[in-house]
């Protein structure tokens, strides 16, 4: 086990959507590298409360990489420095001792600030509720086995569905583009035997929810694979485009 | 005594005649009929979609950002359904007989059958929403096996199994909101039950964005809000997982069901430091092909690589040469215990036992053992910093789920009426240890299979009189709730939530964790008592009520947790035998077994709350087996 080491953060601190944000910077001493970057957070925050200051607000839940919970630009890159691993999955070890780190909140028009890191996503929801599903009433099911999907499809299919539905996609992009979300469930569901009769609607409804919602276009940056967590290929974007043609001529 | 409510008859039919003998609500009129689900889970979330889709007016709560990030995202393994694809013997039968053996028989018969029947339906639901499980080349489903079964019944999608039942049930709930029939309140968390004329008819809730407390109303209400593992602090749980939505229905005269029931899993990641918040699970399967051992010598300091292998001790395969290092969760966990309170241990803080997988690399080769278990080596990895390939892993048990919950009857009700509890949330089929794979199971058989055909009987058959929320419970319920709140803010003492949690937790695991005695019980007793007291004189939670403020939230949870840990430890004083996971060390065999006593013990402990200062009172629910035949659990 190597030492504990000192950083300072500073961090983008905002008390409601309307208040203007500011950078405060914190010193951090005497952290274990084996500590989470979530982790030190509560240090720093249980630092606050008892010299009566309000504890910076940040989401998470599971902290382990799987709710989407968690999600902050760190020094410049949603999720921070290592690829594929969202924020709770960050380490101090992963930090160079002695550093400064900005801890900033996704920023995208389609995301208003709720409180310092927290940000609403709800948006990315009205995106899933605008046909990101099979229509599929409890008790209406056949049997499980009676439609046999490929491997190699239900693979790609899996692939695609592993989207936690953080927001980095968008934060990463210049033009806040919710394409990688978008396209990963349309893909998914494209992929299975499943999800055809609803094809055409659906992309048709998704991708017009997206844009109605303030999310912008994509413009083949490729920054949204880059920082997803669980490196969902931008191949579902073109998937997406090409449904969302197709659903206009009738193709599918 | 309770009245579990189970009817008549072979148990293979009870499900399906009562079906037929239970009211209905025509589709007319059910949109007449307002449900509130609280939690989103796999349990809320399924309850809320299938109720949205029969015509009900649906509102649904959860505390977090999106139903999808509820805590059941991230159950890894798999669930259990049995379909017998493998032609390997399964059966309704053997699937019900497991889960009562598993839960050492301590679970209700009546409902475990019902679990196993409707357990085949639950995957043909989750294929037709889209759940990409694993497949064969030939494009048919795959299985696997888990702890406790014989025939390879667990259905999953490599280790996100969870994450993407949840996404199945999250997006069938939104095509409900996109219909108009269910109406979402995300970051809303239930603050209170309100009751009208003894029955549930709403609940008070407070906005998380804003902080306002809300009033809603409804005909009944569905409690889905998990489980309790975090009253250890530390624990596999996501971290806004509480009891209070739980506890508050306690308060307001639901019976709490073995509240001290907790299973801990025998291979987390162990524990560090003070600053952790919570333990990461790795997978059950890693016990198939790792081998668990302990120096035979305490306080040997060696690298495990300079430990020959004449003095290493594999503990679980001299001990359960049948069995070997696959013995179910709490035995495994029980030993590690065991060995590590001998000062046998590793690791830094001597809490910790080897998982080598030495042997099966040089067996199987690297590569192989890559294939099977690459992504759970590369978290370990990642979280430890240690490379499993060339090092053994350590490993130590952490809770990671809670049998005990509130106490309902055969249709999920609570003995409130009005009031249903889903999932990890009720005192559940799992007796006193769940195998692996069957709480997914669980959460969905109740959420689309069972509580639409049982709450129809209710609301059938119950005549409900109109009702604003103007009504005087809704305001004194507000009232207290607010009350709450302000003096919560107004101590201003020395101490963090974090630090009594921190506290509390501790207390807990050490007394009323995997081992259990009178003497360290009666001791925890009068710890969390003086804990909860100064916790009101001495608790600082920053902030204002007015807006987001997660201080403020977990100080209102660990309040609650303070009172509840009080029953939880009643609860294991009274139980004096062992039996699952509660093992009471004055109840064993003589070679360090569980000691079931069924002529005293055959039974549900559901706790009465009577006032915070005052002895809580305990009803028992007696435990038949008419078709399960009672044995000792063996695994030598
Ligand atoms: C790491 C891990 C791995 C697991 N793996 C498996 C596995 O492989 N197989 C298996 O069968 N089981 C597994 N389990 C157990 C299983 O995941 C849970 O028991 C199950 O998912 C619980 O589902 P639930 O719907 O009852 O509750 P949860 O999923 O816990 O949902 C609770 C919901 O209630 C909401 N809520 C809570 N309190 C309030 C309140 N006061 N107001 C409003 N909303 C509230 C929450 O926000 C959330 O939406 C695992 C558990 C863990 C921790
Ligand atoms: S807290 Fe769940 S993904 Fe980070």
């Amino acid at each position: 086990m190597s030492e504990n080491q000192s950083y300072t953060i500073r961090v983008w601190r905002q008390d409601d959507a309307q208040a203007a944000g500011k950078f405060v910077d914190y010193d951090v001493k005497d952290v274990s590298p084996d500590a989470s970057f979530l982790e030190m957070l509560d240090l720093v925050n249980e630092d606050l409360t008892r010299d009566g200051g309000e504890p910076i607000a940040f989401d998470y839940d599971c902290r382990e990489g799987i709710c989407g919970s968690c999600g902050c630009v760190i020094d410049g890159v949603a999720h921070g420095p290592l690829p594929g691993t969202t924020t709770c999955q960050l380490y101090m070890r992963n930090f160079p001792p002695g550093a400064t780190i900005t801890v900033e909140p996704w920023r995208a028009s389609a995301f208003p600030v709720i409180k310092d890191l927290v940000v609403d996503r709800s948006s990315m929801d009205r995106i899933i509720m605008a046909g990101g599903y099979i229509s599929v009433s409890a008790g209406s099911a056949p049997d499980a086995n009676n439609i046999p999907v490929p491997k190699p499809e239900a693979d790609l299919a899996f692939e695609a569905a592993e989207c936690i539905g953080c927001g980095a996609c968008v934060a990463a992009c210049k033009n806040a583009s919710a394409s990688l979300f978008t396209g990963a469930k349309i893909e998914h569901l494209a992929r299975l035997p499943q999800g055809q009769a609803e094809r055409a609607r659906r992309a048709q409804r998704m991708v017009e929810t997206a844009e109605a919602e303030g999310f912008g276009a994509c413009s083949n940056e490729g920054e949204c694979e880059a920082v997803c967590p669980k490196e969902i290929p931008t191949r579902v974007i073109q998937r997406m485009n090409r449904d969302y043609i197709r659903a206009y001529l009738k193709m599918i | 005594m309770l009245d579990g409510k189970v009817p008549g008859g072979p148990i293979e039919s009870k499900w399906n005649r009562h079906i037929g003998e239970m009211s209905l609500v025509n589709p007319a009129n059910r949109r007449k009929y307002n449900v509130i689900v609280v939690g989103t889970g796999l349990a809320g979330a399924s309850a809320a979609a299938t109720l949205g889709e029969q015509g009900y007016n649906v509102k649904a709560f959860t505390i977090l950002d999106s139903p999808r990030r509820s805590h059941s995202i991230a159950a890894q393994g798999g669930i259990n359904a049995a379909k017998n694809y493998k032609n390997d013997g399964d059966s309704v039968h053997r699937l019900f007989y497991d889960t009562i053996k598993g839960g050492d028989y301590r679970a209700r018969e009546g409902n475990v059958h019902r679990l196993a029947e409707v357990s085949v339906n639950i995957i043909d639901q989750c294929v037709a929403q889209g759940v990409p499980f694993a497949r064969e080349y030939g494009g048919l489903l795959d299985t696997r096996s888990f702890g406790g079964a014989q025939v390879a019944r667990t259905f999953y999608a490599r280790g996100q199994t969870g994450q993407q039942l949840l996404i199945g049930a999250y997006q069938s709930l939104m095509r409900q909101v996109d219909a108009g029939s269910v109406e979402l309140h995300a970051r809303q968390e239930m603050l209170d039950l309100v009751l009208v004329g003894g029955r549930a008819r709403g609940i008070i809730t407070r906005n998380l964005v804003t902080g306002e407390l809300e009033r809603h109303m409804a005909d009944a209400v569905l409690l889905c809000t998990g489980g309790y593992g975090n009253v250890y602090y530390l624990s596999t749980n996501a971290g806004n997982t509480n009891v209070s939505a739980a506890w508050r229905c306690a308060r307001r005269g639901a019976y709490f069901a073995n509240p001290s029931f907790a299973q801990v899993h025998p291979t987390c990641i162990p524990e560090t430091g003070d600053y952790q918040a919570k333990l990461t699970l790795m997978s059950e399967s890693l016990r198939n092909d790792g081998r668990v051992w302990v120096p035979k010598k305490a306080g040997d300091e060696r690298s495990p690589d300079q430990i020959p292998d004449a003095e290493r001790d594999y503990y679980l395969e001299r001990r359960y040469p049948s069995f070997g290092n696959l013995v179910p969760r709490d035995v495994a966990s029980r030993n590690a215990k065991f060995v590590c309170d001998e000062g046998r241990g590793v690791g830094a803080t001597g809490r910790a036992v080897y998982l080598d997988f030495r042997d099966a690399i040089t067996r199987l080769g690297q590569e192989t053992v890559a294939e099977k278990y690459g992504n759970l080596f590369d978290m370990y990895h990642h979280i430890s910093n240690e490379d499993p390939y060339s090092v053994p892993m350590k490993i130590y048990p952490a809770v990671h789920y809670t049998m005990g919950g509130l106490w309902v009857d055969y249709h999920l009700q609570s003995n409130i009426e009005g009031l249903f509890v889903l999932g990890e949330a009720n005192f559940s089929d799992h007796g006193a240890n769940r195998l692996g794979a069957s709480a997914l199971m669980q959460g969905l058989a109740d959420g689309y299979f069972v509580v639409p055909y049982t709450l129809a009987n209710y609301l059938a058959n119950t005549q409900l009189g109109d009702l604003s929320t103007d009504a005087e419970e809704f305001k004194s319920a507000e009232d207290v709730t607010e009350k709450r709140i302000r003096t919560l803010l107004s101590v201003d003492g020395n101490k963090t939530v974090q630090d009594f949690h921190r506290e509390l937790g501790r207390t807990m695991w050490e007394n009323v964790g995997m081992a259990r005695n009178r003497e360290g019980l009666t001791q925890a007793l009068k710890d969390v008592q003086g804990l909860r007291e100064e916790y009101h004189q001495n608790v600082k939670v920053v902030g204002r009520a007015d807006n987001f403020n997660k201080a403020l939230e977990f100080g209102l949870r660990v309040a609650d947790y303070m009172e509840f840990a009080e029953v939880s430890v009643r609860d294991a004083l009274a139980r004096e035998e062992s039996c699952g996971c509660h093992f009471r060390e004055e109840y064993q065999t003589k070679d360090g077994e569980c000691l079931r006593n069924d002529e005293e013990f055959s039974h549900v402990s559901a706790w009465e709350f009577t006032g915070a200062d005052k002895e809580p009172v305990m009803h028992k629910e007696d435990l038949t087996f008419d078709f399960a035949e009672v044995k000792q659990r063996s695994y030598k």
